[in-house]
């Protein structure tokens, strides 16, 4: 089972913070990899808000195609931040680790959101087949404020390899995941958190409805609905599905991956709705163990656990900072002058919804609507 | 001079040319008379023959001859009344005196067609060899990687729809306050669509299954709903059903099915206005799985008062159904005018779909019946199922096995995006070999939304002696031994309704405990694992590659 660290904060953090956590529930990931994404960002990235970031690994080869074919589309290099590296016995370094900020190609500097939004994807998907087969170039994210990071190995040692502790790179929002390899070979694009258009989200677990969920998403006729080497994958896209496709607002992600039952939907004000809902998504109906944590676009963070809360997973701190944790471990590590009896398990029916700038705690009940609020 | 065929009876067939051999044992037989007056066919015959001693005493040979007779069970070689090994004498011997078996050299075949009628029989196809059902198993398990479920301790939810579900994108939902409503502005039209349990029972018409059966049947799958809240629904079948159950309120359990003959429609017309619910759906039956191109057929024999009655014909004679509806010619324009005209008759409040034989072009069909947003379902029948009557021919040589052309049809669906709009139903050979629960479970994961059974339900719940080495098989002549597929009151009255529906509701509580037992391993209990096609594999790899699976050996 895969341990998970977010944090939320008012302030910027450093992700060593989410390391040092996922340290204390070390038993629980084996090393076999980290990934990082970091949302709202702090130091150099501040004032480049605007700019889409490239996150991503490159080869010496990769590099140059990387270089000649965002060229090609008029994508210019305002800055690009590269981790300093120090050798870590037992952690292969590869040539090349980057964020890279870009200015939009000219024709595109007017253009809507949206336009810019599909632009960013379809660069990334292609970067991304274009390095595949040989890992010339392995690209994560593509995206205004998002750095996203991963590698094989022991999240300790790779925050020291990334050199993470004396390094100025910061955010607001940061979601980190020390592997447990259950996907058989370890491959950089099954590590977790996943994104997508301003969503994010990683989980421990096992997704054993994978299989027809990824044939519905890659059926929507949307060009990021691919990858899937993680069973995990597709709770980030149905997250997008959800919110960002279909429009609905956050706390329906959890009434489309743990749908009621036609007897208990009867109680929810929205029931018409919401048994639609049900209907027709039912591919996108997760099972097994699993919990989820994730964040939109607006910073909004929260965390669900499966319909039958097979897997750990707890919300706590103080206003203004709070960690959403696999292991109450962790949280203890991140925050830990809180007020413990305050810290949320959330059940099988929760969705822990943290608002933007860690300003609130609240819980969405799929039956009872809002219920407990911190703040 | 006599002919020598007399003598040598070379006119008649072999007891060995027989698929059944009655073995009589003399020593046990106490001459009651029950298995000759119980065998359906008339196989055997109660016989008085002369034996001839001879014997001897003394130390010198004398022979002496004596003649005595003796009354013996004997065997016909006449073909019409051919032993169908069904084992009724062998039941109601009091002394376990007689029994038939199996002659695997038999050559009933190529004498079965006296006066130029070929061989026809009910039963199913006759191929005991297993299915590819019984060949694929569940290899994905998740015990170790993750916690598995516990299938007597947690919830599992074995349901489906059956009905056109709407894309998630044409929902006519809008946001109003961070809450979904629903657009009432809108004026699209929303199929109606119903939660069921996803094994169903298939098309058995009355007239097919006697009263009893049909009762029992009818009686089982309303207790499941009421008493157990299981939702299981059953097919009428053609031809019709009693007013007074059209009327009530159980005809919400029940899916009416309108065929090529429109027997009994006449009445369910005439019943609509005075129905106080409306019924599961209607299937609109447009072929057989058992007996593709062939329609229906109820021989005059089982046409009696009550068959009559529903159905509006007169009594006691052949009612065959045309192979096709009459009035289609392409299915662009008359399936979808049928589709419509059936919804438009309870004001499209009820899901109405075809249901065809497994064939290679069913993704023809399918792909039609997408692009119509009447069609609810689509009921795909393979090789594998059975019929009241058909010719053996079509029964044994025509029609598509259901397992690759479900899976076809699914992963056609799944390329354009709609396989949870349009509902596959599986039916045809599902629990052939027994095996209903893994069967059913297998479909799923191959891509149905639910599966309809028929064989399986009559041997379980009504003891039907039918197999694939041709026993009984005789449904189509009014004949049942179990009094499952006759209108002869002394026949039917052997099954007992309410035994019937009690085994039914077994049937089904048992299958929902092995469904847990299949889906709780593999991890699965929110939902159907509709399309998990990585959940099973084949113990062939060309089956493997064909079914888009993997193989394990
Ligand atoms: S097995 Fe059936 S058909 Fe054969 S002799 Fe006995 S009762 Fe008659
Ligand atoms: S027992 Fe009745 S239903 Fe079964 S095969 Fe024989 S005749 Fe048909």
């Amino acid at each position: 089972m895969c341990r998970l660290s977010a944090i939320t904060s008012s302030e910027y953090i450093s992700p060593m913070e989410n390391i040092l956590a996922l340290e204390t529930m070390k038993e629980g990931h084996d090393g076999s990899g980290m990934g990082l994404i970091l949302k709202d960002l702090g130091g150099e990235f501040e004032e480049l808000k605007d700019y889409p970031i490239l996150s991503g690994i490159c080869s010496k080869d990769g590099l140059h195609a990387l270089d000649s074919y965002m060229d090609g589309l008029g994508f210019q290099l305002k800055y690009t931040w590269t981790p300093k590296i120090k050798p870590v016995k037992g952690i292969e370094r590869r040539d090349y680790y980057f964020a890279r900020v870009y200015e939009y190609p000219d024709e595109y500097r007017e253009k809507d959101t949206e336009e810019k939004e599909s632009l960013l994807l379809s660069t990334r998907i292609a970067l991304r087949r274009m390095g595949e087969a040989d890992e010339s170039i392995i690209v994560f994210s593509f995206y205004p404020d998002i750095i996203t990071l991963k590698e094989v190995g022991d999240p300790l040692q790779l925050g020291e390899f990334f050199g993470l502790d004396n390094s100025t790179l910061k955010a607001r929002i940061i979601l980190a995941q020390g592997r447990q390899n259950t996907n058989y070979a370890i491959n950089l694009y099954a590590c977790h958190p996943f994104f997508i258009q301003g969503y994010g989200s990683m989980t421990n677990g096992e997704n054993t409805a994978f299989v027809p969920i990824r044939e519905f998403l890659m059926s929507r006729g949307f060009p990021g609905y691919m990858g899937y080497n993680s069973d995990s994958e597709v709770f980030t896209h149905i997250l997008h599905y959800t919110c960002r496709r279909l429009g609905y607002p956050m706390t329906y992600y959890k009434d489309v991956i743990t749908p009621l039952k036609a007897s208990e939907i009867e109680t929810r004000p929205d029931s018409e709705a919401v048994n639609f809902l049900r209907i027709s998504l039912r591919p996108l109906c997760i099972d097994g163990p699993n919990c989820v944590i994730g964040f939109t676009p607006d910073g909004t963070c929260f965390m669900v656990q499966d319909s039958k809360k097979l897997r750990p997973g707890v919300v706590g701190g103080v206003k203004g900072k709070y960690a959403l944790m696999s292991e109450e471990c962790g949280l203890d590590k991140a925050i830990p002058d809180r007020e413990r009896s305050n810290d949320i398990f959330p059940m099988k029916y929760d969705m822990v919804v943290v608002s933007p700038g860690a300003e609130e705690v609240k819980v969405w009940n799929q039956l009872q609507g809002w219920t407990t609020t911190m703040s | 001079m006599e002919p020598a065929s007399r003598l040598d009876h070379n006119y008649e067939l072999t007891i060995k040319d027989f698929p059944y051999i009655v073995r009589w044992r003399d020593d046990r037989c106490k001459r009651c008379g029950r298995c000759t007056a119980v065998c359906p066919m008339l196989s055997i015959e109660p016989a008085v023959v002369v034996k001839r001693s001879v014997s001897s005493e003394g130390p010198v040979p004398q022979p002496r001859v004596s003649r005595s007779t003796a009354t013996v069970v004997r065997q016909t070689s006449d073909i019409s009344r051919y032993c169908t090994g069904c084992g009724t004498c062998t039941l109601v011997c009091p002394n376990d005196a007689i029994e038939p078996e199996y002659n695997p050299q038999h050559k009933f075949i190529f004498h079965k067609n006296r006066g130029g009628h070929p061989y026809r029989r009910g039963g199913r196809r006759n191929d005991p060899e297993p299915g590819t059902l019984d060949r694929l198993k569940f290899t994905r398990i998740s015990m170790l990687t993750d916690p598995a479920l516990d299938a007597g301790r947690h919830e599992f939810r074995i349901r489906t729809y059956l009905g056109r579900i709407l894309p998630p994108d044409e929902l006519p939902l809008k946001v109003v306050d961070g809450r979904l409503e629903v657009d009432r502005t809108s004026a699209d039209f929303i199929p109606p669509v119903r939660e069921i349990y996803p094994v169903m029972i298939g098309s058995m018409s009355i007239g097919a299954l006697s009263p009893t059966m049909w009762e029992g049947l009818a009686m089982g799958i309303t207790y499941l709903n009421e008493v157990e809240g299981m939702p299981v629904v059953m097919c009428s079948g053609e031809g019709g059903m009693p007013a007074r159950l059209l009327k009530s309120r159980f005809i919400k359990y029940f899916i009416l099915q309108i065929a090529s003959g429109y027997f009994g429609w006449d009445e369910i017309v005439r019943a609509i206005p005075h129905m106080v619910e409306d019924p599961c759906a209607i299937e609109i039956k447009y072929g057989q799985g058992a007996k593709p191109g062939d329609g229906g057929l109820l021989m005059a024999h089982k046409v009696l008062r009550l068959i009559a009655e529903i159905r509006g014909v007169p009594m006691g004679v052949d009612l065959p159904s045309p192979p096709t509806h009459q009035t289609k010619y392409s299915i662009e324009e008359s399936v979808a005018k049928m589709i419509q005209s059936m919804s438009m008759a309870w004001g499209f409040r009820v899901p109405v779909y075809p249901k065809i034989s497994g064939s290679r072009t069913a993704r023809a069909v399918l792909n039609n019946l997408v692009r119509n947003p009447y069609a609810a379902a689509l009921s795909i029948d393979g090789e594998d199922g059975g019929t009241g009557a058909a010719y053996n021919v079509s029964m044994d040589k025509m029609g598509h096995p259901i397992a690759s052309n479900l899976r076809e049809c699914y992963l056609d669906l799944v390329k354009q995006g709609k396989q949870n709009e349009l509902p596959l139903i599986a039916a045809g050979g599902v629990g052939k070999k027994g095996n209903l629960a893994a069967n059913s479970a297998a479909l799923f994961m191959l891509g149905a939304s639910a599966v309809s059974i028929g064989k399986y339900i009559m041997q379980a719940a009504a003891g039907c002696l039918g197999d694939e080495y041709n026993r009984c098989n005789i449904c189509n002549i009014g004949k049942c031994p179990r009094g499952i597929t006759t209108q002869d009151p002394r026949l039917y009255r052997r099954l007992d309704p309410d035994n019937v529906a009690e085994r039914v509701v077994e049937v089904f509580k048992a299958l929902d405990v092995e469904l847990k037992k299949i889906f709780a391993p593999m991890g699965r209990s929110t939902e159907l694992p509709i399309g998990m096609s990585d959940g099973i594999s084949a113990d062939d790899p060309a089956v493997a590659e064909r079914l888009e699976i993997s193989y394990a050996c």
